[in-house]
């Protein structure tokens, strides 16, 4: 059976589910699972067909129509020579680029980053965090560490990580990264924990089976719906703490169209021209919004035990 | 009792020694010469060699750490060459204004959440459970300069009731030093508000199904006694640990809050730092923040004996 949900991209950033089919129809039964896929997919689909939907190049410079308000017309002139009307749904910044266009193509760099982020903390969570739980000489030194990386509050630390390299996607990620890992560890940890002293587990450690398959095969297959909730938060702030960085200029470099960006943009003309933040906060908070529900949802469904952002 | 805080105070030291590792090993771990990066873009020849010798370049990478946090130990965070001033003078003149805005905007988050969270487990699964657990994804999902702005653009600018930006000292009267900060503890404290509603109604819910709390109800106590005298005490302990870990999310709220607002404290001075590769401050900032986050844990730690007394130590 294939269940509508299982198109979302973010509910597969873990390994996929057993597809059993009671646990798709209690997902499907959860209406914020239904909300948070339909907004995200359409999130999604506006950042696949963004070239198709923008009225103008996101990047393109136009010092006849700056700041315009939403609904202006303006006309452009064509590479090959003929002019064009143009409608600015949104309006346009400071430097004349359409908002509308920019605000589609921004959808792009979020969910990238948002997907990008949870499945990198996660599988390197994961691969930390089942060393620290099964290996007992590693775990005191690793949890240390990671202990220390959380006692640094997350965005700081995203800040302290960007400033040491430059502005770019890659480093953005790393410096959203960076701060969850240990959040992820701790929960493979703790599962890893309470698992290794089942008697299913005890039965095949004394039946002789070798470590990496007794991971892979018996304590593996408890951690992944816990990690599929906690992946689906770390996206949603994933997206948020883009924005943040990028808002506050230590993020992607200004020129690419992210919402974080735009709003940065946005702010000296902020008093007369509200639209450049509005317009991308709330794609930017929709965005955010339809994560989070998806992540309650599928905690509920999945794992009703967990608390969130423990 | 005291054995118990001195060895919750001990506890700290190594999570606060490996926080300390990482800020020295951050410029360390970047390349080129830590100090021609400390000096910043603009520096000498002499200031770079002088840099060299105070942090011990030419040492072993152990001996330059020890040498380092000898200097924070006694208060010595560097100097700021991008500001012209010692980083420990510099913070002093920003944490006015943090600090104010802080501990308006944990009064405001907790004065508001508890009494939400209390009504939304005590009306569980009515219309009045749903707004407020709404509130709470949607207070997470929001982001704070969203919210930044459109509470200025309301309140300041349609409505003129507030100013639209800036500070005003403490020194210069209470009033508008308090009417300078309105907006932005309400920003700051929507993140913080979501998350300690959600945990009260939580915590609460669990404690309303006790025997105690029929008992309470059964010897003819209001509603308003046995919910916040009899159950509210009851489920205290969860509620201020999570007060005391939001105060992560906080100071990650305070750098955002402080740049729409143009406040100058120490998140507007971390974002200034960044943009200037400003590392000495940087640094520091992360040492301080990272500081004062541990203690406040810490001491939520240690208040858990008051709100259950069962608790002992």
């Amino acid at each position: 059976m294939t269940a509508p949900a299982s198109s979302s991209p973010v509910a597969e950033t873990a390994v996929p589910l057993p597809a059993k089919p009671t646990v798709w129809r209690k997902l499907l039964r959860s209406p914020n699972v239904v909300v948070g896929v339909a907004i995200v997919l359409v999130m999604v689909c506006i950042g696949l067909i963004a070239p198709l939907i923008a009225t103008s190049d996101p990047t393109a410079i136009n010092p006849g129509a700056r700041n315009r308000v939403p609904m202006a017309t303006s006309t452009m002139r064509m590479d090959d020579g003929t002019r064009a009307t143009v409608t600015h749904y949104m309006g346009t910044d400071t430097l004349g680029r359409d908002v509308f266009s920019r605000v589609v193509y921004g959808a792009r760099v979020s969910i990238f980053i948002g997907i990008s982020v949870a499945i990198l903390s996660v599988s390197i969570g994961l691969v930390i965090g089942m060393a620290a739980g099964y290996f007992r000489w590693l775990d005191s030194i690793i949890m240390r560490i990671m202990d220390g990386l959380m006692a640094i509050p997350a965005i700081l630390l995203a800040i302290a990580v960007v400033s040491l390299s430059r502005a770019g996607l890659a480093s953005v990620i790393i410096a959203i990264v960076v701060p969850e890992v240990p959040r992820v560890v701790r929960l493979v940890r703790s599962v890893v924990l309470s698992v290794r002293e089942e008697p299913y587990v005890e039965a095949a450690v004394t039946a002789g089976t070798p470590t990496l398959k007794l991971i892979i095969r018996h304590i593996l297959p408890n951690t992944v719906a816990p990690l599929i909730v906690q992946g689906t938060f770390i996206c949603a702030s994933a997206i948020l703490v883009e924005a943040i960085l990028s808002f506050l200029g230590i993020g992607i470099p200004p020129d690419v169209p992210t919402w974080g960006n735009i709003m940065a943009e946005g702010r000296q003309l902020f008093r007369i021209f509200p639209h450049n933040i509005l317009y991308p906060g709330i794609f930017l908070a929709l965005t955010v919004l339809a994560v989070n529900m998806l992540g309650d949802g599928l905690r509920d469904t999945l794992d009703p035990k967990m608390e969130k952002r423990g | 009792m005291i054995s118990y805080i001195l060895r919750r105070l001990a506890a700290t030291v190594p999570v606060l020694f490996t926080v300390a590792v990482m800020v020295f090993l951050m410029l360390r771990l970047t390349p080129g010469d830590p100090a021609a990066i400390i000096a910043g873009d603009n520096a000498t020849t002499q200031q770079i060699l002088d840099i060299r010798t105070k942090l011990g370049l030419e040492e072993p990478i152990l001996q330059q750490f020890f040498i380092w946090l000898g200097s924070i130990l006694r208060g010595d965070l560097g100097e700021s060459f991008f500001f012209r001033k010692t980083v420990f003078e510099l913070i002093s003149e920003r944490i006015e204004p943090t600090l104010s805005l802080a501990f308006l905007t944990i009064v405001l988050a907790v004065v508001i959440a508890i009494p939400l969270g209390v009504l939304a487990a005590y009306r569980q699964g009515t219309w009045i459970d749903r707004v407020v657990m709404g509130f709470s994804v949607i207070g997470f999902s929001v982001p704070v300069f969203v919210i930044g702005y459109l509470l200025i653009y309301i309140f300041a600018i349609k409505l003129g009731w507030f100013p639209v930006q800036g500070y005003q000292r403490i020194s210069g009267g209470v009033f508008p030093w308090f009417r300078s900060l309105v907006l932005p503890a309400f920003t700051l404290s929507v993140i913080y508000i979501a998350l300690i509603a959600r945990m009260t109604r939580t915590s609460v819910l669990e404690v309303l199904s006790e025997d105690y709390i029929r008992t309470a109800r059964a010897k003819g106590q209001t509603e308003v006694k046995v919910l916040f005298q009899h159950a509210l005490k009851n489920a205290a302990v969860p509620i201020v640990t999570v007060v005391g870990i939001g105060v992560a999310l906080l100071i990650g709220g305070v750098v955002v809050t402080e740049s729409v607002y143009s406040i100058p404290g120490l998140g507007r001075l971390t974002v200034d730092a960044v943009l200037a590769r400003d590392f000495p401050v940087i640094q520091a900032i992360i040492l301080a923040f990272s500081f004062v986050y541990v203690l406040i844990n810490l001491i939520v730690d240690l208040s858990y004996t008051i709100f259950d007394p069962r608790i002992r130590y």
